[in-house]
């Protein structure tokens, strides 16, 4: 028994507990939270089994952003559940039917680590024997997502965009007139510890935020990661500072202007290399040379996934807030 | 051999301290004390570690990765034990006191 | 035996059962939402545990590792991720406008509304 599988059982076995923890509280407020840490333990397991761009946007993204809106919410909706509702013995039946059903299904899955399992010998030696000479970067995943499979990556930047557009449309366009007159996300006037070392903390949070946009070539990052970072760090001087202020440093505008835009320059990619007489999101055309056009093209792309994540993960913590100011401000 | 033993002795000593942490969080009798158990976790424990594991890497950029990871660490887990504490303070929580016993007020 | 070889899969049903089990037993709405993301984050955990070989490493190409683990995985998964927390935040949208509309996020008693209008 390797070090390695130890390990393994160990983070699997809390990941268990973590779940049945949500399961039986009657607590929103713990269950959102124990839900943060199934997100962080999910992304430790990601890395155990070396997949550490995975686990980077898992822990970002679940643990962070995750988190920050389903609190937002718990503001709004009220924070214990009604615990006589139930409908256990249903429950039970059907999931114990439906496992069992799964457990024989995994009698003739492929053992675990295998090398020689069928998922191991198509697409992926083709990938990593050729990705460097076809499209020259080290990090194998950033060039398959954005380069060999560019399209699914455009209609992920797609679905991103459409939710964005779909939560402005349920929870409705922030109006500057009805500014109530206290702001619940207020400034934290007295909170100096807190607003001291947020000053010290935001610019080297956005400045990484770059290194990961740019570095995901050469090792885990890219356009997701770095766009769920850059948001983090608006939405840490948002709730320091107040959402007021953070309105004006940042318009509402030009943040839906700027979610748009990322989801464009990722379309203009391909439609220059249609232009160019090759297929949609070819990047060998975008330069002298194929290798240097992939580079271009997987930089442009990833930089509109950047743009569009960004904004729109920031446009939705903007809402969600103003509506907690609404509730909240009008009983003030 | 020396910078071996000197990592090792670092991991396992805040391995430890992160242990001690965790059962102060059970053991200890209210919230307050509670959050101080927490934050030995987070500044000597993440810090020992981090020392044992800059003394195990061979390359400059790793090591100087480390470094920002923990005065990052050093910077945020402190703050948010404050903003924790200041929070329950102001909505009403108060430390425990252990109650004095043998004494009748007369 | 088949325990050391299946373990993480068996873990993985056990987790999308729980999961399964919070949206179906729990009529409050966010706890539903929460339920659900358990359950994708499993299925992520599956594919992830399939992806994985033994002896390799991240698949970033370094000239000192000749293994690597299978990169086509992760960047569905990568995709899978965001698509989720996108659905998420829909989702918690629309259980803020329910609870506006009818004053409660509890399922049974949104169905009581329901049925007294009709």
């Amino acid at each position: 028994m390797t070090i390695e599988f130890l390990i393994d059982i160990i983070i699997l076995g809390f990941l268990v507990i973590t779940a049945v923890g949500i399961a039986v509280s009657k607590d929103l407020f713990a269950s959102v939270m124990l839900a943060g840490i199934y997100s962080l333990l999910s992304a430790v397991f990601f890395v155990v089994m070396d997949a550490v761009d995975v686990a980077f946007t898992e822990a970002s993204v679940g643990a962070g952003i995750s988190t920050i809106l389903m609190l937002s919410t718990l503001t709004l909706t009220g924070q214990f559940e009604d615990p006589s509702r139930h409908n256990k013995t249903l429950g039970f039946v059907v999931v114990f039917i439906t496992g069992s059903l799964l457990i024989f299904g995994t009698t003739d899955m492929p053992i675990f680590g295998d090398a020689l399992a069928p998922v191991q010998l198509h697409l992926a030696p083709h990938f990593i024997e050729n990705s460097y000479a076809e499209v020259g970067m080290p990090n194998i995943v950033t060039s398959v997502l954005a380069s060999y499979r560019g399209y699914d990556t455009f209609g992920e930047t797609v679905v991103i965009f459409t939710a964005g557009i779909g939560v402005l449309t349920l929870l409705g366009f922030s109006s500057g007139g009805s500014t109530p007159l206290v702001s619940v996300v207020a400034p934290m006037h007295q909170h100096k510890i807190l607003r001291v070392v947020s000053k010290m903390l935001i610019p080297p949070i956005l400045i990484f935020a770059l290194y990961v946009q740019f570095h995901g070539d050469y090792g885990p990052g890219g356009g997701f990661q770095a766009g769920v970072i850059f948001a983090a760090a608006i939405i840490l001087y948002a709730m320091v500072f107040g959402l007021d202020t953070a309105r004006k440093v940042i318009n509402q505008s030009v943040i839906q202007i700027l979610s748009a835009l990322g989801v464009l320059l990722y379309g203009s990619v391909g439609l220059v290399s249609f232009l160019n007489g090759k297929n949609f999101l070819d990047y060998s055309v975008l330069a002298h040379d194929p290798l240097h056009g992939q580079h271009y093209g997987i930089l442009l792309v990833e930089l509109g996934v950047g743009i569009t994540v960004t904004a729109v993960m920031v446009s939705i913590f903007f809402t969600f807030a103003s509506r907690v100011d609404k509730e909240h401000g009008g009983n003030a | 051999m020396i910078i071996d033993i000197i990592s090792w002795f670092c991991l396992l000593v805040g391995g430890f301290l992160c242990i001690s942490g965790a059962v102060g969080i059970f053991r200890f009798p209210d919230f307050f004390s509670r959050m101080h158990a927490a934050s030995v976790t987070d500044s000597l424990g993440s810090g020992l570690i981090i020392l044992g594991l800059v003394l195990q890497s061979s390359e400059w950029l790793v090591i100087s990765k480390l470094v920002f990871i923990q005065i990052f660490i050093f910077l945020t887990s402190p703050t948010s034990s404050h903003a924790l504490a200041k929070a329950a303070l102001h909505s009403g929580l108060r430390p425990w006191t252990k109650p004095v016993a043998g004494r009748d007020d007369r | 035996m088949t325990f050391m070889s299946q373990y993480n899969y068996w873990v993985v049903i056990i987790l999308m059962m729980l999961g399964f089990y919070i949206v179906i037993s729990h009529g409050n709405l966010v706890k539903k939402l929460i339920g659900l993301s358990i359950f994708q984050t499993s299925v992520f955990i599956l594919y992830i545990s399939m992806g994985k070989v033994t002896g390799g490493t991240a698949p970033i190409l370094d000239s000192d590792y000749t293994v690597y683990s299978n990169p086509l995985p992760h960047v569905l998964i990568l995709t899978a991720i965001v698509v989720g927390i996108a659905t998420t935040a829909v989702g918690l949208a629309l259980v803020v406008r329910i609870k506006e509309a009818y004053g409660t996020i509890e399922e049974s008693e949104i169905q009581q509304k329901d049925d007294e209008e009709c």
